[in-house]
């Protein structure tokens, strides 16, 4: 079971921990629930050691690290820091931005797990680590070439392994894919894609199936304005505003908390 | 090939020596039919010497482990009591020294292949390799992946491909048993 905890108090903590970090936090989010502090970057080693160490929060385990790659972005990495406090039973997301040339602290002195996490977002995203003391790759192979999880690598990477048997060893060779890799496309009606079913809800609109598409939306949203007049109804609405937001082809998506207010 | 009533070994007379064109004891050897009537009666069963290695080879195949994700779990509980795999003689073996065969059981990446490669140099001849798995096959899932290599037979010879994402136990046992028909068919003796 999930812990819930009360927006209102998130943003009560959030706030304490601006006024306590000293300037190294420099704002907070709350969202689903959850707390997210932006930190300042060359400063993340203070503000882990005050939400260590002060009484009031002790985040004193360092569940994660990991980095985000936004390439539109002037600093395009995130690395993102989970902290968990048992003593407050609370759960705290600290955020920071970086490029690829920039370091980050290392924050291996306040967190030792720290260590593994940076060495794995070193070697996904090429984020360097400014006083690590190994930061060498982790997971990809020996001699590898490049940063896998960043948006520009390519998925299929650049070189192959097979056994010379001329050699007597595991040769390296630039890729060669006897199948190119296949983007599916899911509007195609070969693809099996679905159409608008009236009163069903609808997944996709099929290029020539619009005509189908509204009905379904007049249809739906019909039913949706009767069940807001019928209390015992109401759950329908919730489902059929979900099914509009899960298809993505709604033109003005609502994104209205429960209980639901059904767009007319 | 036929059995013997005891289910155990390839009576003489039905000695199918596969690798040899076209020979038949019965016809080309009087002696050795005379003497496989003599011992019949006194609790001994006579064989071509190759038909016994062959069998033997089949009922003891120690397997290597090579367990690298999913698939391994299944190769865990084919080898467990429902399943036991114990029944074909087979067992888990840790060390490739030892072991005639070898399981892939999963996802090879390039930097498991040397390591893959140098454990089945380690293993002694005759051994076998059993692919499991589609990963292990040809990729799989992972097939466009960076760092997959695209079938373990690009490192090693392939004697049974077992398809399945993750097979089964039962069909991992079928792909042994189908092992075991293959070694049965073209045993060879050279080393």
């Amino acid at each position: 079971m999930t812990l819930v905890v009360a927006n209102d108090e998130l943003k009560a903590m959030g706030e304490a921990i601006i006024a306590d970090a000293m300037g190294s936090a420099v704002g907070f989010r709350v969202e689903y629930g959850e707390l997210s502090i932006v930190a300042q970057p060359n400063r993340i080693v203070e503000l882990l050691t005050i939400l260590r160490d002060n009484a009031a929060y002790r985040f004193i385990q360092l569940t994660m690290i990991s980095g985000a790659d936004y390439p539109d972005r002037a600093r395009r990495f995130d690395v993102v820091y989970q902290l968990l406090s048992f003593a407050k039973n609370r759960r705290l997301r600290v955020k920071l931005q970086t490029d690829e040339d920039t370091p980050v602290p290392s924050v291996v002195s306040v967190h030792p797990a720290a260590d593994w996490y940076e060495r794995e977002a070193f070697d996904m995203y090429g984020i360097f680590f400014e006083g690590h003391p190994d930061l060498r790759r982790i997971l990809t192979d020996y001699g590898f070439h490049g940063h896998p999880l960043r948006k520009d690598f390519p998925m299929t990477g650049y070189v192959e392994v097979r056994w010379d048997e001329a050699l007597k060893r595991v040769v390296y060779e630039p890729v060669k894919l006897p199948q190119e890799f296949r983007a599916f496309d899911f509007l195609s009606p070969w693809e099996g894609a679905r159409a608008a079913l009236p009163g069903q809800g609808y997944e996709y609109v099929l290029p020539g199936d619009e005509k189908a598409f509204d009905k379904a939306e007049q249809a739906m949203s019909a039913r949706a304005a009767a069940s807001l007049t019928e209390p015992q109804t109401s759950m329908s609405a919730v489902t059929l505003t979900s099914v509009d937001q899960k298809s993505g082809t709604d033109p003005a998506p609502s994104h209205a908390p429960p209980p639901p207010a059904k767009k007319g | 090939m036929s059995h013997s009533p005891s289910g155990l070994l390839v009576p003489a007379s039905a000695a199918s020596r596969s690798t040899v064109q076209g020979y038949d004891p019965q016809l080309h050897d009087a002696g050795f039919d005379a003497l496989a009537g003599q011992l019949a009666d006194q609790g001994f069963v006579t064989a071509a010497l190759d038909d016994v290695i062959t069998w033997a080879r089949t009922g003891s195949l120690m397997w290597m482990t090579f367990g690298l994700a999913c698939c391994a779990i299944e190769m865990m509980q084919a080898s467990m009591p429902r399943y036991d795999m114990e029944r074909f003689g087979m067992a888990p073996r840790a060390s490739p020294r030892q072991s005639d065969m070898m399981i892939v059981a999963g996802t090879l990446t390039n930097k498991m292949a040397p390591a893959l490669r140098k454990v089945y140099d380690q293993m002694p001849n005759p051994r076998y390799v059993v692919s499991m798995g589609s990963c292990a096959n040809g990729g799989g899932y992972y097939h466009y992946s960076y760092s997959v290599v695209r079938g373990c037979d690009r490192i090693v010879p392939v004697d049974v491909y077992v398809p399945g994402c993750p097979p089964t136990a039962e069909a991992l046992i079928y792909g042994l048993l189908q092992l075991q028909k293959k070694i049965r068919r073209t045993g060879t003796i050279d080393r």
